[in-house]
């Protein structure tokens, strides 16, 4: 029997006081990779932020539970740590800062939490040879500063990247599909593929099920007005491509009166 | 968001680790000046009959701008009136006369270098690094001199440098940076009672970093160095500068004026690490650093290069600069800058162009946080006859929260039509999504603030002489801490 990484109990979340999240509930098991789709402002990215820790979002109501520990009482940077990832939709610049530098950092850290030795600039490059021809980024992108003048694509690549060099437990990859092109899209597909695996966990939050045609889910979840209202296999992204996603939205819960809902 | 505010409040703020106080003997003058203190000091030094001249011209000169209140008001910086009569013009340590090695300097002074980790008799022995201690106004000890005679380097206070090579002294003594040109510099030229003294001769390439490190101790006393740098014909040099000063409620004043002068083809370094104490949160406390820097590329082909990391002092008001008078001279200026909490910095370099062919370089980067104001004041100055000058500045600022302040005065003054100028200026601000984005990959807020600002301050750095550099981004470690969190 696979381990249970990641369970959401009736989570709730605000923004600014303005509910997001309305009662999310979620079972996610080792191995398995869980698609979330639903329209905008369904409250897919808020999701994927409160399980991240970043700032700005009030859990007003429910648990989760990651690996048997509270997540949410974790600052961001221990869940990161203990193997959460997050890939963001709109990765950040940081000037001055070499990308390569920056994911050693990173990969250092997650190895002195679990009290492994830190690799040095020479084992370091070694070790991600292959993950940066798998992604194609070539070294000038790693000598870059992070994400500094790197295309929409590359952006993406990179964050994919990152997961391949820091192995999570547990990714969550927000959108990273979009704005991509084809090509793009095979190459950062592989790379998520070549993560799968039996003590890991993924979920990919996407707009469209073009994605699941090249990492094919266990699972499909519909989000709408801050719940899931429909959970199913690959099919189900299938049928949402058909029929779009006005025919769930009717069956979400029914939004109480005076609060607006992004 | 809400929290993002205290996260880049916290980083600034660590207690300022330099703030003892030595318990050392001193021997004062009375606080306040006036003529027969300007002959106390130059009898006390046994200083030629031209050195008490000159500082008796100095300070007449300073007077009549005290009255006519010319002490420079244009600077970006804000402060009460200082209260020049209430101000200690000499103190010394009471130890014996001129010790001839460091066994006989007290040991409690050695003490205190040792705390600030810089132990003379280490650094003699071990790091090749040669060491002159100003501790309040005087120079108590340095070392390697007989090694650097060998090859014709003077490496001396300033004091003995009068008595010892008083030709060298009287020729460039103010041809640089005259007793006339600011306030400032008139009343160091008045008072001031010791520093460094440097000649490279001829030919010589100086082997070792040559390194004063200034302290100021006693309390009331101001401190007013001077520094005289000269490297003839062919020479190079690369000198280090540091300096700290314990915590006091009251502000003290430091006024040094740097001089520097390189004939043909000579080349002198001059790199700083300022940090002197900042004052306290509230802003309590804390050095005015108001100094006058400036070297003359007298010769052709000569170059002068200032590097500067200044992360203390309440207020810092200094523009090393550079006078290109011979041909193909070059002039840089690489600046790291860094206010927190109350202080203040206004602080840049003039780039005087006048040989032809001649060329210099600035890049300064502020970084202000807390409530900190940052002021970049820089100016290029290309004369008539300077065919074919070019000059490139760059200026960047970095602002960490939103209580801080940053400021740009770039000054062009182009009189050759044949001149190359150019200027670029950013601002930047490290933002919650950049921390957030470094937390989500393991690394903490303050690694995030660090890894950023140092990223920021590199191109700088990389100027710096090795353990400079390692120092220097440890300080700003240490002066950022806190500031997010």
């Amino acid at each position: 029997m696979m381990g249970m990484i990641l369970e959401i109990k009736n989570l709730h979340a605000s923004v600014d006081k303005k509910e997001i999240l309305n009662g999310i509930d979620l079972k996610i098991n080792a191995g398995e990779i869980h698609a979330i789709m639903g329209p905008n402002g369904s409250g897919k990215s808020t999701l994927a932020h409160v399980l991240a820790g970043r700032e700005g979002y009030d859990v007003t109501e429910g648990q989760v539970i990651y690996q048997g520990r509270d997540l949410l009482a974790m600052p961001p940077e221990e869940r990161a740590r203990e193997g959460v990832f997050l890939a963001f939709q709109y990765p950040v610049e940081i000037a001055g800062v070499s990308n390569m530098y920056f994911l050693r950092a990173a990969l250092n850290a997650v190895r002195k939490h679990h009290g492994l030795d830190e690799f040095d600039a020479m084992d370091f490059l070694k070790l991600v040879r292959d993950k940066m021809k798998m992604l194609h980024m070539d070294e000038t992108l790693m000598n870059r500063p992070v994400n500094e003048g790197f295309s929409g694509g590359e952006k993406k690549r990179n964050e994919i990247f990152q997961m391949a060099v820091l192995e999570p437990k547990l990714a969550i990859l927000d959108e990273t599909d979009s704005g991509l092109d084809i090509d793009a899209l095979r190459t950062v597909s592989d790379g998520i593929n070549r993560l799968r695996g039996p003590d890991r966990a993924i979920i990919l939050v996407t707009h469209y099920q073009r994605l699941l045609d090249f990492v094919v889910p266990d699972f499909v979840h519909v989000l709408s007005e801050g719940r899931i209202v429909k959970s199913g296999g690959r099919g189900l992204a299938l049928e949402l491509e058909e029929k779009g996603y006005a025919w769930l939205e009717e069956s979400a819960a029914p939004v109480k009166s005076g609060v607006s809902v992004r | 968001m809400a929290t993002n505010q205290e996260t880049v409040e916290s980083l600034v703020n660590r207690e300022y680790k330099w703030g003892f106080v030595t318990d050392i003997e001193a021997d004062s003058v009375p606080a306040g000046l006036n003529e027969d203190v300007i002959r106390l000091i130059s009898a006390k030094k046994n200083e030629p009959e031209f050195m008490l001249e000159w500082r008796l011209s100095a300070y007449r000169h300073w007077e009549k701008l005290e009255k006519t209140s010319a002490e420079p008001k244009w600077a970006n910086i804000h402060y009460p009136p200082i209260d020049y009569q209430s101000i200690v013009y000499y103190s010394a340590p009471r130890t014996k006369d001129n010790p001839k090695s460091l066994d006989e300097v007290d040991p409690e002074l050695l003490k205190t270098y040792e705390k600030l980790g810089i132990p003379l008799r280490e650094q003699e022995l071990l790091s090749g690094v040669a060491v002159d201690a100003v501790f309040d106004s005087v120079s108590v000890a340095t070392t390697f001199r007989d090694k650097l005679a060998e090859l014709g380097i003077i490496f001396c206070s300033f004091s003995e440098a009068v008595r010892e090579h008083p030709e060298l002294v009287r020729k460039y003594l103010g041809s640089v940076v005259p007793y006339t040109d600011n306030f400032f510099a008139a009343l160091n030229a008045a008072v001031f009672t010791d520093g460094s003294f440097v000649y490279v001769p001829k030919g010589v390439r100086c082997p070792m970093e040559l390194s004063t490190y200034f302290r100021i101790n006693a309390q009331n006393t101001g401190q007013f160095e001077r520094t005289l740098i000269i490297a003839d014909d062919e020479s190079y040099v690369s000198y280090l500068e540091g300096c700290t000063a314990p915590k006091r409620d009251e502000n003290q004043l430091h006024a040094a004026v740097v001089e520097l002068i390189a004939h043909d083809n000579a080349t002198i370094k001059y790199s700083t690490v300022q940090n002197w104490y900042p004052g306290d949160k509230e802003g309590k406390g804390g050095i005015y650093n108001f100094v006058t820097k400036r070297g003359k590329c007298l010769g052709k082909n000569s170059k002068i290069s200032w590097t500067q990391v200044e992360t203390g002092s309440a207020i810092t008001w200094k523009y090393p600069s550079c006078i290109l008078m011979g041909d193909n001279s070059v002039g840089e200026f690489y600046s790291v800058a860094l206010t927190n909490n109350y202080q203040q910095a206004d602080t840049g370099t003039k780039m005087i162009h006048i040989g032809k062919n001649t060329r210099s370089t600035i890049v300064s980067k502020g970084i202000s946080a807390g409530r900190g104001q940052n002021t970049y004041r820089g100016m290029v100055k290309i004369s008539k006859n300077a065919r074919g000058a070019r000059n490139y500045s760059q200026c960047d600022s970095l602002l960490l929260g939103d209580k801080c302040g940053a400021h740009t005065f770039p000054y062009l003054e182009v009189k050759n039509s044949t001149a190359q100028v150019e200027h670029e200026a950013t601002t930047s601000k490290i933002g919650e999504d950049q921390i957030f984005y470094f937390r989500q990959r393991g690394l903490s807020s303050e690694d995030a603030v660090s890894m950023i600002v140092n990223g920021f301050c590199k191109q700088v750095f990389r100027e710096l002489p090795m353990e400079f550099a390692v120092e220097a981004q440890k300080l700003l470690g240490v002066s950022l801490e806190g500031s997010v969190g």
